[in-house]
């Protein structure tokens, strides 16, 4: 392992340390802060996977998170245990997505991106219109956990940052084996990595399936904090292009970049939806048109020494100008 | 119900979605770029028609032209200054930059505009032949777009532009030698795709409300009709607009309106994984 992981990890649960932290010293409202945190950056890290090692433009995010939260609800109104719920979300979500992986793993480029837009669509339709089972547009309430909200609240938080934690792992996993290799040369090159013996079709839908299990978990965990759902909120487009965008402003590809991205976003957005509700979304805009010219990299690329050097030097010539002049 | 009547509401229809997805056909199949703001483009055709109808009472006919030179502007402008910087990075980064841009779009709207539905009434009554029933402002709608759609193709095949605009298509560095200016072409292309939402949206507000929660919607619609007809034709998005309109309409009597667009969209998955060219999909943009 090299210095550079070892950092990555070490901060990374520093920073686990730091939210899990948060309802001991701090009220409701930073704990729910905390929550989202974590839970933005459980998907983007999932995101990672196709979108970041294997650099296929996945959108798919709201269908796993949507159909996580679906078959959450669903299992917990029929009288199971929420952690049981939230197991056979996941493993529910995981088997569809290796089944559309499948399929549409076969796409490539802007018919990839468009055919992974389109299940959201697809799924939203036939959730809310198969009424009879989901509770259509009405949708679904969702049995209360018991507690008080603030313990209630602490616990989502600590599950989350657990989600959080598995993702994590699995990326380093991943990053250190075999098929996170073969997901950096389908990257690079799909062809030549199928010439020399990858075999893509296999390592590209456990990509896949890897970047929609956290998702499908985390959905079903979110069912049950919010405890109402309904189609718009579980499969919005917006969410779909939210956690890419998060994952490329930390750094795609990179093991902490996608936690670095969700915590600066989700920040962000919170202090714009406090203080500008009316351009809120347009601030959003305008980060993203930021990220994409500025920060093609995302955060965890700029180098930041150089950077420092640059500055302290600009500084020093202004200064000696100054005297010359003086 | 009878099934003419269903066959001409869905021809109607399909026109119109024609008039929809050719804009965003073009700047798919020239530039390489899948715009995200193709719906709000529609939106604001839409709501400029409303806003100069309302205070001017000009015939929104007339208004349809000047409503599109507004968007050509304002597409070429943004292709101009953002989209063309990045125009050859991947998928993910143009994707994610157009979304942002319909982001700020759409939040100057809804400030704007506010999000009422709003529709041009013409009142020009209802034809009927036998047990078929067409209102004119339908008919009307589906004669423009025909008109449009028709205007472009002669663009692209007879004129100085369109020509350099296929040129493009069919091969850029080619094209870059032979002195044409590339980006150039990219940001009057860009600016055509704006022109036909803005010109496509002027019609929808005189046949139905428009609102900005439809931008999502349009652009869906978009999507799917550029699969099934195939990218890079004017006459492939022709027939994938027929043919979203036809099925739609067919759907909508026997299985449910709401029903209706979810086939639209697994027929555009079951077609983007056996047949990504579309139905008639041709390599360069005649």
């Amino acid at each position: 392992m090299n210095r550079q992981v070892k950092i990555s990890i070490a901060a990374v649960i520093v920073y686990s340390l730091a939210l899990a932290l948060i309802p001991v010293f701090a009220g409701n409202y930073e704990t729910r802060i905390a929550i989202s945190v974590a839970m933005f950056s459980a998907l983007a890290l999932s995101w990672n996977f196709i979108g970041g090692f294997t650099g296929y433009p996945s959108f798919s995010t709201a269908a796993f998170f949507g159909l996580g939260c679906y078959i959450g609800a669903l299992s917990q109104r029929a009288g199971m245990p929420a952690e049981l719920a939230w197991i056979i979300a996941t493993v529910g979500v995981a088997g569809f997505a290796a089944a559309l992986g499948a399929i549409i793993l076969r796409l490539k480029g802007h018919y990839f991106a468009i055919g992974s837009i389109a299940i959201v669509e697809v799924t939203r339709l036939i959730i809310s219109s198969w009424g009879s089972v989901t509770g259509g547009g009405d949708g679904l309430n969702v049995p209360l956990m018991t507690g008080t909200p603030d313990v209630v609240a602490a616990r989502i938080l600590y599950i989350m940052l657990a989600v959080m934690g598995m993702a994590f792992v699995a990326t380093v996993i991943v990053d250190r084996s075999r098929l996170g290799f073969g997901l950096r040369c389908i990257h690079q090159n799909e062809d030549a990595a199928d010439m020399v013996g990858v075999d893509t079709t296999r390592f590209k839908i456990a990509a896949f399936v890897l970047s929609a299990l956290f998702c499908g978990l985390v959905g079903a965990v979110y069912a049950s904090w919010v405890g109402y759902i309904d189609p718009t909120d579980s499969f919005s487009i917006l969410l779909t292009v939210k956690v890419p965008v998060m994952a490329l402003l930390g750094g795609a590809g990179t093991l902490a970049g996608p936690i670095v991205g969700a915590g600066v976003f989700v920040l962000l957005e919170e202090f714009f939806w406090a203080n500008f509700l009316q351009w809120n979304r347009a601030i959003l805009g305008i980060i993203i048109v930021f990220l994409i010219f500025f920060l093609p990299g995302g955060l965890l690329k700029i180098r930041y020494k150089d950077l420092l050097k640059k500055l302290s030097a600009n500084r020093s010539n202004t200064v000696s100008e100054g005297e010359a002049k003086g | 119900m009878d099934v003419f009547q269903i066959l001409l509401n869905g021809i109607v229809l399909g026109a119109l979605y024609a008039c929809i997805a050719i804009g965003f056909s073009l700047v798919w199949g020239v530039l390489n770029v899948i715009n995200m703001l193709h719906g709000s483009f529609i939106i604001l055709g839409g709501y400029l028609t409303y806003f100069a109808w309302h205070y001017t009472g000009i015939y929104p006919i007339i208004l349809l032209p000047f409503v599109a030179m507004v968007l050509f502007a304002l597409g070429y402008v943004l292709q101009h200054l953002f989209i063309n910087k990045v125009v050859t990075a991947p998928v993910l980064t143009t994707l994610t930059l157009t979304f942002g841009l319909d982001m700020i779009l759409y939040n100057l709207m809804t400030v704007f505009f506010t999000a009422t539905p709003r529709r041009v009434t013409l009142d020009l009554g209802t034809l009927s032949f036998g047990d078929v029933y067409l209102p004119v402002d339908r008919l009307l709608g589906m004669a423009l777009a025909l008109v449009l759609t028709a205007l472009l193709y002669l663009v692209m095949r007879g004129s100085r532009i369109g020509r350099a605009i296929v040129a493009v298509r069919m091969d850029r560095q080619a094209a870059a030698l032979m002195g044409i200016r590339v980006n150039q072409v990219y940001s009057i292309t860009f600016g055509i795709g704006a022109l036909m939402a803005g010109a496509a949206g002027a019609i929808f507000a005189m046949v139905f409300p428009v609102t900005t929660n439809l931008t999502g919607v349009f652009l869906g619609k978009a999507f799917v009709v550029c699969v099934i007809g195939g990218l890079g034709s004017v006459p492939g998005a022709l027939v994938g607009g027929l043919a979203l309109g036809l099925i739609e309409s067919v759907a909508g009597y026997t299985i449910g309106p709401q029903n209706a667009i979810t086939v639209g969209f697994l027929l555009m998955l079951f077609l983007l994984v056996v047949r990504p060219t579309g139905l008639i999909g041709v390599k360069g943009y005649e």
